[in-house]
């Protein structure tokens, strides 16, 4: 649970695993986030409260924007800021958005498929979007084409006619926290293992699968 | 697959194992049409989606004309969808996020009216008389769609 500091924080321990953030601490996890999702070529871990968050964040400051007088420099740059924030908070979900539709079966498979207590790729609502995304397109095929078929030939499995995302696409990224014998490649009949340490502040262009966990984990961020 | 196996027992009972070979090789054909036919039908439907995110909800009339029956169901389909997953998030009204589309560089533009569109109101009241070829300075965030619409163009001088 997360929650926005204010004024009013003293207990900030007391409710057992809330977070206390500054509002210019969730802007950066914002951005983080934003950056992470748009060069991933798979879709990441779902952030329902981040984005809640800021959509209380906007609507506080719009309030505080309707406050001040007309004409005022300040009200340009809040104004900014307010658009600014939007910009990353709409490019983070359209993103998101973008990624279940191009893989929607197999984003569908992978929610389906996961265990309790594993953290969800899909917000509740991504997910209806999503199977709303598949029955929609399979009554399309249906009616406009499989209906026609051969009796043998009236299905298609998704899974197979759709692509998956590609883990080996390379990315660019920054070390936060430093990482030590990362395999970037293993051990084969024609070479050693190839296991690097990655430096904090360190920026490398590697595959993607190799890297998965740590930014997952936030230990590297995408660039 | 199944028919396809049905005629190749068939084939093996009736002493005519010759045939298996055929059925198969016609078995893949009738895949490979099956593909081909779904990767068109699919790549269209790409497009339309394409065209919510950039017209709007409401689709221009020579568009439409290209559309099938089934593919306009789609599109109103998939139209509703997105506007229950927008209004959803984060919980209070949700985020238009069709809107947007491009980081935020100036606070108002100028912007020249390509076509007569009537009264547009913006945020403190007043109302602006979009009449084709007048030129105004407004803010950047109500012009949005407009401009991806056509109406009005961004003057960049």
């Amino acid at each position: 649970r997360v929650r926005m500091s204010d004024a009013s924080d003293l207990s900030a321990g007391e409710e057992g695993q809330e977070e206390v953030m500054t509002p210019a601490e969730l802007i950066a996890r914002l951005e983080e986030a934003w950056l992470n999702e748009k060069f991933s070529p798979e879709l990441l871990e779902n952030k329902s409260e981040l984005v809640e968050c800021v959509m209380e964040q906007i609507t506080h400051m719009e309030d505080n924007l309707q406050r001040v007088r007309k004409g005022d420099v300040k009200a340009s740059v809040h104004r900014m800021e307010i658009d600014r924030i939007r910009f990353v908070l709409s490019s983070y979900l359209r993103s998101r958005l973008q990624k279940i539709e191009r893989f929607f079966p197999h984003v569908l498979e992978k929610e389906k498929s996961r265990a309790d207590r594993d953290p969800t790729f899909l917000s509740p609502e991504e997910f209806a979007f999503a199977k709303e995304y598949l029955a929609n397109t399979e009554v399309y095929l249906r009616n406009v084409a499989l209906k026609h078929m051969p009796p043998n030939l009236q299905s298609i499995d998704m899974l197979k006619a759709v692509p998956e995302p590609c883990l080996d696409s390379f990315v660019f990224l920054r070390v936060k926290e430093r990482q030590e014998n990362i395999l970037v490649e293993p051990e084969t009949d024609e070479q050693r293992e190839y296991v690097v340490d990655l430096d904090e502040g360190s920026q490398h262009l590697m595959r993607y699968r190799t890297i998965a966990p740590l930014v997952a984990s936030g230990a590297v961020q995408l660039i | 697959i199944s028919f396809c196996l049905h005629n190749m027992n068939e084939a093996k009972t009736e002493g005519k194992s010759e045939l298996i070979p055929s059925i198969k090789f016609r078995h893949s054909c009738l895949l490979r049409n099956q593909r081909c036919i779904a990767a068109y039908l699919y790549d269209r439907l790409l497009r339309i989606r394409a065209l919510r995110w950039e017209y709007g909800s409401v689709l221009p009339t020579t568009i439409r004309f290209h559309m099938c029956a089934e593919e306009m169901e789609w599109f109103n389909q998939y139209k509703k969808s997105l506007a229950t997953y927008m209004r959803s998030i984060g919980g209070e009204e949700g985020l238009d996020i069709t809107q947007d589309m491009k980081p935020p560089k100036s606070l108002y533009i100028q912007v020249r009216c390509l076509k007569d569109h009537g009264e547009f109101e913006i945020d403190d009241g007043t109302v602006i008389l979009l009449k084709k070829n007048s030129q105004h300075f407004l803010p950047r965030w109500k012009c949005e769609q407009l401009i991806r619409q056509g109406v009005l163009e961004h003057v960049i001088s």
